[in-house]
């Protein structure tokens, strides 16, 4: 009873060549009876294969720029467009099947189920994507490896460190072989040295498999890693390039 | 499906201290359902055991006429003619349809042995009561048709009295008191034991005639007669009232009571005591559902962020609402077989160490106890379902 995939167009569509085209996007929320604008008319195009940081003050808007481009929440205004599909004209069962196919999700603060095993972690994205129990288990450790988690497959989050964790979450986000990772602030709960491996971990993730990293951080020093930064203020987009000795 | 229970199961286990209390509920609920029904339907395996025990299409003519339709005795009932022993003998004469009559005289009184005495029941009847109650004598002879037209002193005595009179020596052909009389005995009945109450042994049979003299009284209490067969039943009951009309000027002034009619009387009495219980147990079996719920709810409520992450990962609302649902169903159908297990070990256990307790778990039963714990597990995982399928996935990723 998993969720069909909606009839997702042909590989003319996968192959189109921008992953992710966001123009004029505005995000509103309701704060009781007064709006809240926390994006303010957005553009950028981010190609296939790319390698991004997302900087920015707290409050800038930077996660809810991550829930659009993640398909956890629509436009107000412009558009959102991920492999082509224009995300604010789908409904609930399309997105999910559009997060499940396209995306994997890190998260600051792991979000791994508890008391649930590496393995069964792991595995879940697969179950909403109707795989079976076997092949489940079987990609789920594969990706475990590509972490180099192989000997704490049977662990629970509980027993591991918050580096292991978060490799556990790396695997899960990767297990469905998706398009694009998208990590928010995936090293602000790890020590530098860490943190260092984390995102050694996104770089060869980009560089072998191909697959688009977009990492929002407030680490100055992994922003400088990167080949192209985009910087929020105020919910406006203020940088859109290589990083600067200003960030 | 086996997918989505698995994962309940994980998820439920993961608590295990939590779930069991949810659990706690239904399975308190269940096993009262199933104890208190089984009461219920063993007492009316019993009592039609027992009903069916005491003879074999028995017919009881009783003075008055009774409708069985509508409350209250009419009037008549109280100025009809009594039932008296030319009766019995009409219907000895005329009812082919009847396999035997015999008189009832009922009465009470001491019997006294020497210094002993006992209070007992004592009938007057005729020389078929025997075969028609079933009641035989081990020792002796029953009362005969000959005591009753020589109106003889002779009594036959249930195995209570004869202990509480004679201890361990043989009561036959000894002579007791009853009221003013003096009575032989000639018979000792079989043991029979208790039966919806009464002390079966704890009788005294003598002739009727001799009885209306004992107790000043010309008139029966009620004639006791049976159909000769099952089919005919009803001619029978309608012969009775016709050849007892014919010495009334045609007035039907009596009425006749089958031994169905008494078991089904019985039987709606019993019938009405199990759904008063299933009321009852019912009401302990929604207090868990309730229980169920509100865990449910909580649960929800402290997994939001995992809700979130899961709707992240590729869940839809459907698929969050499934998982709820199939939670809440686990642990209620889950509970109710553990409850309908002890029920089901309580009264094999019961049956075994004391069989006379009518205590009887029928299939409908625990059917009936298991569909429930289902509805249950459905009516309360919907609301908690439901609440988490409709949390908005970014509000639940951004839940502290
Ligand atoms: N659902 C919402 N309802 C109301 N206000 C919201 C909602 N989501 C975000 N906001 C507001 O929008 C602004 C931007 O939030 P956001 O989480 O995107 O910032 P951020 O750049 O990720 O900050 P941080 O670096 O602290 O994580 C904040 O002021 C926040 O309170
Ligand atoms: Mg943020």
């Amino acid at each position: 009873m998993a969720t069909a995939a909606p009839a997702f167009a042909p590989l003319a569509r996968e192959e189109h060549e921008a992953l992710i085209e966001v123009s004029g996007l505005e995000r509103t929320f309701m704060v009781g009876d007064e709006p809240l604008t926390v994006l303010r008319g957005i553009d950028f195009t981010i190609p296939r294969g790319a390698y991004v940081a997302i900087i920015g003050p707290s409050g800038s808007g930077k996660s809810t720029l991550m829930y659009q481009l993640g398909c956890l929440d629509t436009p107000s205004a412009g558009t959102v467009r991920l492999a082509g599909y224009d995300v604010g004209s789908l409904d609930d069962a399309e997105l999910a099947a559009l997060r499940n196919r396209f995306i994997g999700f890190v998260f600051q603060a792991f979000n791994l189920l508890p008391r649930t095993t590496a393995v069964d972690n792991v595995a879940l994205p697969l179950r909403y994507a109707g795989v079976g129990l076997r092949e489940r288990r079987r990609r789920a450790r594969e990706a475990l490896g590509r972490v180099a988690l192989s000997h704490r497959e049977d662990h629970t989050p509980e027993r591991l460190s918050g580096g292991e964790r978060q490799r556990v979450a790396i695997a899960r986000a990767i297990v469905t072989e998706p398009a694009l990772l998208l990590c928010d602030e995936p090293t602000g709960n790890l020590d530098q040295k860490v943190g260092r491996e984390i995102v050694e971990l996104f770089e060869r993730l980009n560089d072998e498999l191909g697959v688009t990293v977009i990492i929002v951080t407030h680490d100055p020093s992994l922003a400088r890693r990167v080949r192209r930064v985009i910087k929020l203020v105020d919910g406006r987009l203020v940088h859109d390039g290589p990083p600067t000795a200003d960030l | 499906m086996l997918d989505h229970i698995l994962s309940a199961l994980q998820a439920l286990t993961a608590n295990k201290v939590r779930s069991a209390l949810t659990m706690l509920g239904v399975i308190i609920g269940v096993l009262a359902v199933t104890l208190l029904v089984s009461v219920g339907d063993g007492a009316r395996a019993y009592i039609d055991k027992t009903l069916s025990g005491i003879g074999t299409n028995l017919l009881i003519v009783q003075p008055g006429r009774r409708e069985t339709r509508g409350l209250g005795g009419p009037p008549t009932g109280n100025i009809s003619r009594p039932l008296t022993m030319d009766d019995v003998t009409a219907l000895k004469r005329q009812g082919t349809l009847l396999r035997d009559v015999s008189p009832i005289v009922a009465g009470g009184g001491a019997i006294r042995f020497e210094n002993r005495q006992r209070d007992s029941t004592v009938f007057g009847v005729g020389a078929g009561f025997g075969d028609l109650r079933n009641m035989h004598v081990d020792v002796g002879s029953f009362i005969r048709e000959e005591d009753l037209t020589a109106r003889r002193r002779v009594a036959v005595v249930g195995r209570t009295v004869a202990k509480a009179l004679f201890g361990n020596d043989s009561p036959l052909g000894r002579t007791v008191r009853i009221s003013d009389g003096r009575f032989r005995i000639v018979g000792i009945l079989e043991k029979k034991g208790t039966s919806l109450g009464f002390d079966l042994d704890d009788l005294v049979f003598i002739p009727a005639t001799t009885a209306s003299d004992l107790f000043h009284q010309d008139f029966l209490s009620q004639i006791l007669t049976a159909a000769r067969n099952k089919a005919e039943v009803q001619q029978a009951i309608l012969q009775i009232e016709e050849i007892l009309a014919r010495r009334r000027n045609g007035e039907n002034e009596v009425t006749v009571q089958s031994q169905d009619d008494l078991i089904g009387v019985l039987g709606t009495v019993t019938s009405a005591m199990t759904a008063a219980l299933l009321a009852i147990a019912s009401v302990s079996l929604l207090v868990g559902g309730i229980g169920i719920m509100n865990i449910m709810l909580v649960s929800v409520r402290e997994r939001t962020r995992e809700i979130g992450v899961r709707r992240a990962l590729g869940a839809t609302r459907h698929d969050i609402l499934l998982q709820f649902l199939i939670e809440a169903l686990v642990l209620a159908t889950v509970g109710g077989l553990i409850g309908l297990g002890i029920g089901g070990g309580l009264i094999a256990a019961v049956n075994s160490a004391a069989p006379d307790v009518p205590l009887k778990l029928s299939p409908w039963i625990a059917t009936i106890a298991f569909g429930a714990s289902f509805a249950v597990g459905i009516a309360s995982g919907v609301v908690p379902a439901r609440r988490a399928a409709e949390l908005d996935p970014v509000d639940a990723l951004r839940y502290e």
